[in-house]
């Protein structure tokens, strides 16, 4: 390839240089098969910056305290110089909002269009679970119907009101979503008009399901009195918003809002390593092409090498800066290392990956981008090259124990345990618990009980009494927390009886 | 293709609602913190923001989550020294929590938020509805001197005003804008004849050249050189000088019987006054006078913290409160508040003349007086019951008995409650 004139050689930006560079990376990002929604690049400054980031990446928030306590603790820990900004926020929507910082010099703007613009956006429109549960064509709309709603809530009901009620569907905000059943899509126009008639309906069947009298009749009857719900429910807010005795439709409406907007972040909170890296690893083979093509300068890299190095630095778990494995470092070294079995298999890769060895990479990553999340990704590709690189290990912790014992190495014998261990430490199903709804007391005190399922014993944290107490709000009678171990044996962890909750 | 988008001149308070929110919802907390700031704080530099600290489980967004225990399997990276099998004791306390990803997310290991709020919104936690009694008429209504400050020049003014230099400069400008045509005229015409007479000395051309020249030299000399047009005059306006100097005055017992607990308790109710006074006053000077058989004038360390004993006799710094004001703060320059904490004992005889000195010297010079009583409800001395001579004929006197540090906030909002709001 001839060597071209560089796009720039001073670090100041101007608007007419980032086109330029947006032109070259896309250029370069559809020879790679980068298919990507349109990009809607903003350029914003510091301040801006805080506001978008404690907003928690919603472009158009609704209002609530907490988003004002994380603006405070961002603010300051700004201010102190304890924490640089991200250099960039993406948005999943169709077009893909893409935020640049004012500060950032010419070469970080490059980095951050080639990470964002090009790599997570790919990323969002092609994700199985991101085509399955999101909507981005949708999302700033709905989010915009949310905000103008809560605020109208707001005027009617009071901001107390509106805030009590917020408060509690935050704290179910992770039982708000559907693991296995496939959601409607969010709807957003229609969502205006339907609300209404919602509205009616909802509260006409919540009206049916109540209206059963208790019928006392024979004793048998009792006894074979079906559960209600049916089957074990594990979308809490859902059940709530449909089952809730005691909420006002504007009510169930809002439960439904932070619903929607629980299940819109799923996926993100299940590819974090995938997305990550992903992206990482496009922009740092976007930006080497244009090095190769001549289109950038030896200053521009050394910069940019800097910054890349920093994002995928995996400190030791001994070491002082050591809070989890690196999202950026893991994801990054696992699709480079997946190109390099692709294109440069050794020995072991052709045992390990017989099917990868000698393919084309470009369909090859895109294929593992489309189709798989965390946990199934590092399940399938984490290579033992990978592992001996981060010097993995894993250890066995059972609190009956007086020792903590490490279980696997990087070694022969090693790699699949740790394989296996790791996909499952990205499991959302192993790091939440697992909590149902189990039954309601329909003929009698209209209790709720909820059930946890044990995993490995782990126990629930000391929040789980503010938490039923939010339940309890909701539900507007007493709630039982019931936990069910291994074998089956079932007993009463929580309660919260709702007379008493009801106050904040 | 990408489209850019310029936000950098959007609005940039987006959170400033939410943070707004935040505050409204922890208001007990944030003014709790407010009000125990006081206490470590000297009085002058209490004025500044506040770091509030608030429990996080006041805060806490509750989440289902797990606890450390039961069994867990994890994997950390950087492995040195550990082969298969190797047993590894347990950390102590948490067990290796902050060590593995889950615990490193949640287990921020603080159980307090802090930030700070600004100054304004520390004050403004402590003085919502208050206002000093007859503030506002000391303000608006009793604006008794006026100072002349400089405000530009005027074209018109008397001749002590006159300044010369811009006169002069106006008169020169003035000169240059009407003569230049004029100027630039004469000088062709000169050049002219200078040629002229040089090449031929006969022309008709001359003698008209001559005369435009005496024409344009004559319009020269009539411009005149200084008009009245040119004067200008310093102008100065009246502009009304508010008292913006307080002075306050602490009066304090230091006898036996003032304990240090009493004296704390003295300091907040000294330390809040000092703050209202400094939000209404350019500058406040402060006074301490402490007493117990002798009065003196002391700093504000010795005030506070130096240990004296003897008996009580009240008038000695009531005098010597007096006796300052005479000498250092005239009271149609000053405004003036005195603020006494005592813990009611006087001897006997001496309480009548306290009263006598504050109906006849005291009261009609200051702006207000404040006194507390530190001490049981029970006990009444001799001072409370003549103060409540003093209470009655004035209505910028107000006296309190206060108990605990608890009592002080309520004390202080009912001392100087907002005119109007109640009483």
């Amino acid at each position: 390839m001839s060597r071209k004139q560089p796009i720039s050689t001073s670090s100041e930006w101007t608007f007419e240089l980032l086109e330029a560079y947006d032109r070259e990376i896309a250029r370069v990002a559809a020879e790679y098969k980068l298919d990507t929604y349109p990009n809607q690049i903003e350029v914003i400054n510091a301040e801006q910056m805080l506001d978008a980031y404690s907003s928690v990446g919603m472009p158009v928030g609704y209002k609530h305290w907490s988003y004002g306590k994380q603006f405070i603790s961002l603010e300051k820990n700004y201010s102190r110089g304890h924490m640089g900004l991200a250099y960039e926020i993406v948005i999943n929507s169709n077009p893909c909002i893409a935020y640049l910082m004012e500060e950032n010099t010419l070469t970080m703007q490059a980095l951050v269009i080639a990470h964002a613009c090009y790599g997570h956006n790919s990323f969002f429109k092609n994700n199985y679970l991101f085509k399955t549960w999101t909507n981005a064509d949708a999302i700033i709309d709905y989010l915009l119907f949310a905000k103008s709603y809560i605020a109208q809530c707001e005027e009617k009901y009071g901001e107390e009101e509106v805030e009590l009620l917020l408060d509690s569907c935050h704290a179910l905000m992770n039982l708000g979503v559907d693991r296995y059943k496939r959601p409607q899509k969010l709807s957003m126009r229609e969502e205006h008009q339907r609300q209404k008639e919602r509205e009616e309906y909802l509260q006409s069947q919540v009206n049916d399901l109540w209206r059963t009298l208790p019928s006392y009749g024979t004793d048998g009857d009792e006894k074979k009195e079906q559960r209600f719900p049916e089957e074990p429910q594990e979308n809490l807010l859902y059940f709530i918003e449909k089952n809730s005795p005691i909420l006002e439709p504007w009510q169930r409406e809002i439960v439904r809002i932070v619903r929607k907007i629980a299940q819109y972040f799923y996926p993100q909170r299940q590819t974090k390593v995938m997305n990550e890296g992903w992206a990482t690893f496009w922009h740092y083979t976007l930006l080497n092409t244009l090095y190769d093509e001549g289109l950038v300068t030896d200053g521009f890299m050394m910069e940019f090498l800097k910054s890349h190095t920093d994002v995928v630095y995996q400190p030791p778990y001994d070491s002082r800066r050591y809070s989890g494995i690196n999202p950026y470092a893991l994801g990054y070294a696992m699709f480079t290392d997946i190109r390099r079995i692709c294109e440069d298999p050794t020995e072991e890769d052709r045992r390990f990956f017989p099917q990868l060895a000698g393919a084309d990479w470009v369909k090859t990553l895109h294929y593992i981008m489309e189709n798989f999340k965390d946990e199934s990704f590092i399940l399938q590709y984490l290579s033992p090259k990978v592992i001996r690189d981060f010097k993995f290990f894993s250890i066995h912790d059972d609190d009956k124990e007086p020792v903590i014992t490490v279980s696997a190495i990087h070694n022969d014998s090693g790699y699949q345990a740790i394989r296996e261990s790791l996909a499952s430490q990205y499991n959302l199903g192993n790091l939440e618990p697992n909590i149902q709804v189990y039954n309601v007391n329909r003929r009698g005190d209209r209790s709720l009980t909820l059930r946890h399922y044990l995993h490995n014993r782990r126990p629930l944290n000391d929040e789980t009494d503010e938490v039923l107490k939010h339940v309890a709000r909701l539900w507007g009678f007493d709630v039982r927390l019931e936990s069910v171990d291994h074998d089956g044996r079932v007993e009463l962890a929580n309660e919260c009886l709702a007379g008493k909750e009801r106050k904040r | 293709m990408s489209r850019f988008v310029d936000r950098r001149l959007n609005g940039k308070n987006k959170s400033a609602v939410n943070r707004r929110r935040f505050i409204r919802r922890n208001r007990q907390q944030i003014k709790k913190a407010v009000d125990s700031a006081i206490s470590g704080r000297s009085i002058q530099d209490i004025g500044n923001g506040e770091k509030i600290t608030i429990p996080k489980k006041d805060l806490s967004e509750p989440n289902f989550g797990y606890d450390y225990g039961g069994v867990q399997d994890r994997v950390l990276p950087g492995n040195k020294e550990f082969n298969r099998g190797d047993q590894i004791k347990r950390p102590p306390s948490g067990g290796g929590k902050g060590r593995g990803n889950e615990a490193s997310e949640d287990g921020e290991g603080m159980d307090e938020f802090i930030f700070e709020i600004s100054r304004e919104e520390f004050l403004d936690f402590f003085f919502e509805d208050l206002e000093l009694p007859d503030l506002v008429r000391k303000e608006l209504a009793a604006v008794e001197e006026e100072k002349f400050v400089r405000a530009g020049y005027t074209t018109a003014g008397v001749p002590t005003n006159l300044h010369v230099v811009r006169s002069m400069r106006g008169a020169m400008q003035r000169r240059i804008a009407i003569g230049g045509k004029y100027k630039r005229r004469l000088n062709e015409v000169e050049q002219q004849l200078r040629e002229l007479e040089a090449e031929n000395p006969s022309s008709d051309l001359i003698p008209e050249l001559l005369e435009e020249m005496h024409f344009l030299k004559a319009r020269i000399a009539s411009i005149p050189y200084i008009d009245e047009f040119d004067l200008r005059y310093r102008n100065r306006v009246a502009v009304p000088m508010p008292s913006t100097q307080a002075v306050m005055i602490c009066l304090m017992d230091v006898s036996g019987s003032m304990t240090q607990d009493k004296k704390d308790l003295a300091k907040r109710f000294f330390m809040l006054l000092y703050l209202f006074l400094n939000r209404n006053y350019e500058k406040i000077q402060l006074v301490f006078i402490r007493h117990h058989t002798q009065a003196k004038e002391v700093d504000e360390q010795d005030f506070f913290y130096s240990r004296e004993t003897g008996g009580t006799v009240v008038s000695t710094a009531l005098r010597l409160a007096h006796e300052t004001i005479t000498e250092r703060y005239p009271p149609s320059k000053w405004n003036i508040y005195i603020a006494q904490a005592s813990d009611g004992d006087n001897w006997d005889d001496d309480s009548p003349r306290c009263s006598e000195i504050l109906i006849n010297q005291l009261m009609p010079v200051c702006q207000y007086y404040a006194y507390i009583e530190i001490g049981e409800h029970s006990h009444v001395g001799t001072l409370w019951r003549e103060y409540i001579k003093v209470d009655q004929t004035f209505s910028h006197f107000a006296m309190q008995r206060i108990e605990a540090a608890s009592d002080i906030y309520p004390v202080f909002r009912a001392l100087f409650k907002k005119k109007g709001v109640a009483a």
